[in-house]
């Protein structure tokens, strides 16, 4: 093979892609906090909730579990406008991976609740716990610390399924990549930076997930 | 201006869908063929065997789908080929899947208790007959529901080829948004399509584990 890798538009480019590296990082954190939480609302429905709030919550996770991540953005950003909704690209990437993430991780925290054994209501309640202290330091703490890995997993996969957030021009490291491979015309070398950009990014994800959790559940470092 | 039916809208989708099956089976199965060969060697005894499916596996999942296409796209036309979108998609989704698929079959593999392998050993068994008569009939069972699971990954992975150029249902959302200018319905359909694809898919794996999990309960 005779071709040369062509690297010499970094010194140019390079605050694009730093760009996009931080919005990536930006619609991972805001796209993580909000849909864990969204997730918990699914899961405490689901499992403990009022009945008749149950099946809406079930098509929502169906629906979004059952269809691809891009036509759930397409459909945000292109669709909910001509219902007088108005977003910013970022906005709308990130209430894409918001309702995305809500989905998926209802279902793993679910898992979670799922497991706590009856007798830890009972023994909330008999230390005279609100139905609402049970559920928080009796049955929502232990679930997250049972499920971590399994949700852990999942917010990798949301971050590097943010790609396609820049099919809608939200400027993310790959809307860098495609900037950078239409004005430079080096598109193999642009995107071949970028993959190894996701690939660190997931790395360092994996091991910050790993450290918020020891810092959440203190007590499983401790056994 | 032309004006087009629910019919005229739904029709065109549907037609595109069809690449969409196509992409997904070939995808799938491809990928399902791969991991076989991966799932070999990571299993094996080889330890540059193992390692190599490690990387392979780290690289494919730690990686956007999406870069994982435009690298296919773009670098097979390194080659000098000029390279089609379907045979990039193809390729992509093929590799893709194959490094999923090799982790869901190595657990299931790793399910089997090691009693197993030791009672076959004692019964004077190869390591040959040892997976074709102990180890592989037991982790089939478990892999079967997570690899139907799977299947819906692989179905939703289909739309991003949309991105280079692969005329399927997402690239034929877009088309006909384009003429149109109704994309709250046309990506509505066009999510509905998707769901009847993969709903089925997601329920028989629900189906599918629950039925297995009685069987394994038994022994």
């Amino acid at each position: 093979m005779t071709y040369r890798f062509d690297y010499s538009w970094i010194a140019e480019y390079w605050p694009v892609v730093l760009k996009g590296l931080v919005t990536t990082v930006e619609l991972t954190l805001i796209g993580t906090l909000f849909g864990v939480a969204l997730g918990i609302a699914c899961a405490w429905t689901r499992s403990l909730g009022p009945r008749w709030l149950r099946p809406p919550v079930v098509a929502y996770v169906e629906l979004i579990r059952n269809t691809p991540f891009l036509i759930q953005l397409f459909f945000i950003f292109f669709g909910l406008p001509s219902l007088g909704v108005q977003m910013t690209e970022f906005q709308a990437a990130v209430l894409a991976m918001v309702i995305n993430l809500g989905a998926y991780s209802g279902e793993i925290i679910r898992a979670g609740i799922e497991a706590t054994p009856r007798g830890q209501f009972e023994a909330g309640a008999s230390l005279a716990m609100t139905r609402f202290e049970t559920f928080r330091h009796v049955v929502l703490i232990p679930a997250l610390q049972r499920i971590w890995p399994a949700l852990s997993s999942q917010i990798v996969i949301v971050m590097l399924g943010s790609a396609v957030v820049s099919q809608i021009a939200a400027e993310d490291i790959t809307f860098a990549a495609n900037f950078i491979q239409s004005r430079t015309f080096r598109a193999f070398e642009s995107y071949f930076l970028t993959t190894g950009l996701y690939l660190l990014l997931a790395l360092a994800l994996r091991q910050a997930l790993r450290g918020v959790g020891k810092m959440l559940f203190p007590r499983r470092a401790a056994r | 201006m032309m004006t087009f039916t629910l019919w005229d809208i739904l029709r065109n989708l549907l037609l595109a869908a069809r690449w969409t099956v196509v992409l997904s089976l070939v995808s799938f199965i491809g990928g399902g063929l791969l991991g076989m060969a991966l799932l070999y060697l990571r299993i094996g005894k080889a330890r540059a065997g193992r390692m190599f499916v490690l990387g392979y596996v780290e690289l494919f999942q730690g990686t956007p789908l999406l870069m994982q296409l435009f690298l296919a796209f773009f670098g097979l036309g390194l080659f000098g080929i000029d390279v089609p979108a379907w045979l990039a998609a193809g390729l992509a989704l093929i590799l893709w899947t194959a490094a999923f698929l090799v982790e869901i079959w190595r657990g299931c593999v790793e399910s089997v208790a090691r009693g197993q392998w030791e009672a076959s050993a004692s019964l004077g068994m190869g390591y040959v007959q040892q997976m074709r008569y102990v180890i592989l009939p037991q982790a089939v069972r478990v892999a079967v529901p997570p690899t139907v699971g799977f299947s819906v990954q692989v179905v939703k992975g289909t739309a991003l080829t949309s991105i280079i150029g692969f005329v399927e249902l997402s690239k034929a959302g877009t088309v006909v948004t384009n003429a149109t200018f109704e994309p709250f319905t046309v990506y509505g359909l066009v999510a509905l399509i998707y769901f009847a694809l993969c709903w089925p898919l997601s329920k028989s794996s629900q189906i599918l584990e629950r039925k297995l999990n009685v069987a394994h309960r038994n022994h």
